[in-house]
């Protein structure tokens, strides 16, 4: 598409200026990573032009797969220099079209960079690339008995997680990616390499200058490429316990939460599955839990330890009007608990096949949760659709997932509309309009509402110092209009 | 409650997650400075003899593994996930690769001899040279009975009830005591070592001895000639339509 037709679409007068990926610069790139790692394949160029998210497919014109920061700082000068837009790609499992190419451009393909490049099990922390998935750092430091927890359900990358500030279901515990990143090398827009906390640094805090590393912490590829993090890492738990229990309505589950919470009870995870979600994860893995407000929670710690706040926590339960507390904790039996709330997403797919699934990601404080529920189905009511409901309810952070043919149209607005309402309430509410997918494409007018003209404004200002040809992933986190 | 003593063999591997490489000599894969680990296998067997340790079936788990000094990291591995003490039969490191399935079995009998457990456990098969013979070869030197491929180990009796995972679905067995077992995958879900219990690990004892000690000769019999990669994946073909497909499935002879 030319870039007129790109402003035109976008609705604007002037939009940025860049360039096509012509052969001169295939050519530089080829030079610069080898010929064997950029490709313009059609197959090659759709699948980095597609994640898990609602977006439709935004193919790059070519994809480039470095191997080191070298080669990754010698891409970005190239592109720099050609104003070629550059969009870093970890593992293509984000929520909110991050890898879309919106302005064409490349896609920087890093899953190549696969070392693990330092475990320090004294200091608990791990030094790992940009190719490295969580899954993979976490079978190689499990034998020293340690873990990454930090669990956002996909398969992604420990860079890719600095990049959109992932969360999980632990994050009550062991916090998101902000608080468990102590350093990154970065590859800025014009092929400089920083270490955001200084060359080396595994210092667990820092007073020293900028809070840098969170600056790129959630920055969505916008600001710098991530071809390095020092992560923190946790001891494996000496037991785990499992437990859930059903509630007669929300609002008493949520009093529970705050009581566990009040109570100092220090959960792995508490989760929330509302009925619908309860039905659509029966069906499919042949359970048979009460169809009512669930919570499910695991307790980590001592034997001792883990026995003792299941039984507080079967109290509270008990306290609220709870009933079929079960706990568990061989392996199996957990699993098998736990079940109903690891299967949600394939849960909800399987009973609508062919129907694309959308995840809303909003997030309250914990106390207002039962009112945007209500919400929630209040306008999942108004559209006539089930609305099944997974919450970290530990942080007020809750997904409720709506299914639509996605070629037409009209589903597919009905669920933006959705979407925007219900982020909308939740600011209202004093929350945020995204709790972990990140704002990517879909999210940047909520974005300019939650924080204001002046807070996007000095959002721009770093942008624009950072990458002035505005060339790392257009189109996402800010809105062109605010940069040019 | 039987007061059973198990004997578990492990054994210490490339990690299955490593890319692997085929030495310059095409006569075996590169180890140096590669990241090894416990065979999955052996993670299933000893987590069933901790199990039956839980549960009070099983009252000492002794484990056992053959190969370099590193081997003793696999040993106190199997010491953190709950095993009681250990036996590294140290042979000089680079020799490992050389260490067969009949020389393990025929170091086990020995240590059989020695121990005299009710049961062996070890895993079904090692994910570099994928015998899975040692069960087999074992059983047959002691004359004892065996189940191997065990997804469901069920003790009552002095009798060991045995599900098998077979090619054509599963085959239960019982088996007399004493007996040697190998664990599948679907025999459990190993537990993760956790740090307080890798530190209790050190305490654990590990006896060290040499398989001349034992009176075993570990001489090789099967020698490797060649070690290659698989052959490069070829690209294939794109076909516009079903009707070409068909036609192309039809004249490679596939259909």
């Amino acid at each position: 598409m030319s870039l007129l037709r790109h402003a035109l679409a976008r609705g604007l007068s002037s939009g940025p200026t860049f360039n096509p990926v012509c052969e001169g610069v295939l050519g530089a790139l080829t030079s610069a990573v080898g010929a064997e790692n950029v490709t313009t394949s059609e197959s090659a160029r759709n699948l980095h032009g597609t994640d898990e998210s609602f977006h439709p497919t935004r193919a790059p014109e070519a994809v480039v797969t470095p191997h080191t920061t070298e080669q990754v700082s010698a891409v970005m000068r190239i592109c720099n220099e050609n104003r070629i837009p550059v969009v870093p790609f970890g593992t293509g499992t984000g929520f909110e079209g991050g890898v879309g190419a919106m302005y064409g451009g490349i896609s920087l393909a890093l899953h190549k960079m696969t070392d693990i490049v330092e475990v320090n099990s004294s200091d608990f922390d791990a030094t790992v690339r940009a190719g490295v998935t969580r899954h993979q750092l976490n079978d190689w430091i499990k034998e020293e008995g340690l873990q990454f927890p930090i669990d956002p359900g996909a398969g992604a990358s420990v860079c890719g997680m600095c990049a959109t500030s992932a969360s999980g279901t632990n994050a009550v515990r062991y916090g998101t990616m902000r608080e468990n990143v102590l350093n990154m090398e970065v590859v800025l827009a014009d092929g400089r390499v920083i270490h955001t906390a200084g060359k080396g640094s595994r210092a667990k805090k820092t007073s020293c200058g900028y809070n840098l590393t969170n600056l790129f912490v959630g920055s969505e590829g916008t600001l710098g490429v991530i071809t390095q993090a020092t992560v923190r890492l946790y001891g494996v738990p000496e037991a785990t316990a499992a437990a859930i229990s059903s509630f007669p309505t929300i609002a008493s589950a949520v009093e529970t939460v705050v009581q566990v919470l009040q109570c100092g009870i220090p959960v792995a995870r508490m989760e929330f599955l509302n009925p619908d979600m309860i039905s659509a994860c029966n069906s499919y893995s042949n359970l048979d839990l009460k169809v009512a407000p669930t919570l499910f929670f695991e307790f980590i710690g001592s034997p001792s330890g883990v026995e003792e706040q299941a039984q507080l926590a079967e109290e509270l339960c008990t306290y609220n009007e709870g009933d079929n507390f079960t706990w568990a904790t061989a392996q199996e039996d957990r699993t098998r608990l736990w079940k109903a709330r690891h299967n949600c997403w394939y849960a909800v797919k399987a009973g609508y096949p062919g129907l694309h699934a959308y995840s809303t990601d909003v997030v309250v404080p914990v106390s207002r949760l039962p009112e945007i529920v209500e919400y929630c189905h209040e306008l999942a009511g108004g559209m006539g659709v089930p609305a099944p409901i997974v919450g970290h309810v530990g942080d007020g952070n809750f997904h409720c997932f709506l299914l639509s043919d996605q070629n037409d149209t009209e589903e597919v607005a009905r669920i933006k509309d959705f979407s925007g309402r219900l982020a909308e309430r939740a600011q209202d509410l004093g929350g945020s309009c995204t709790g972990e997918h990140g704002i990517g494409l879909g999210k940047q007018a909520l974005m300019e509402r939650e924080l204001g003209p002046h807070g996007i404004d000095t959002m721009a200002t770093i942008k624009r110092s950072l990458d002035p040809n505005l060339i790392l992933n257009p189109g996402k986190v800010l809105n062109m209009r605010h940069l040019c | 409650m039987a007061s059973l003593r198990v004997l578990v063999g492990c054994k210490r591997v490339i990690d299955y997650a490593v890319k692997i490489r085929v030495r310059p000599d095409a006569l075996g894969v590169v180890t140096d400075g590669v990241k090894h680990s416990m065979n999955p296998f052996d993670e299933n067997a000893i987590e069933e003899a901790v199990r039956m340790k839980q549960k009070k079936v099983v009252k000492e788990i002794v484990v056992v593994s053959c190969g370099p000094t590193q081997s003793q990291e696999t040993i106190r591995t199997a010491l953190a996930m709950g095993a009681d003490r250990g036996i590294h039969v140290e042979v000089p490191k680079g020799t490992e690769e050389n260490l067969q399935p009949l020389a393990i079995a025929k170091i086990f009998a020995k240590l059989v001899e020695k121990e005299k457990p009710d049961v062996v456990i070890l895993g079904k098969q090692a994910i570099d040279d994928d015998s899975n013979q040692t069960t087999q070869l074992l059983a047959g030197l002691l004359e004892w009975p065996q189940g191997t491929m065990a997804s469901v180990v069920e003790h009552s009796d002095g009798k060991l009830k045995i599900t098998r995972e077979i090619d054509g679905g599963l085959e239960d067995i019982s088996v007399n005591l004493p007996a040697v077992i190998s664990a599948d995958l679907r025999l459990n879900e190993p537990r993760y070592a956790t740090l307080p219990n890798i530190m209790k690990a050190k305490k654990k004892k590990i006896e060290k001895m040499s398989p001349e000690d034992l009176g075993v000769d570990v001489t090789p019999r099967l020698k490797v000639l060649k070690v290659v990669d698989p052959p490069v994946r070829a690209a294939g073909d794109k076909v516009p339509d079903v009707a070409t497909l068909m036609s192309k499935l039809k004249e490679r002879g596939h259909i």
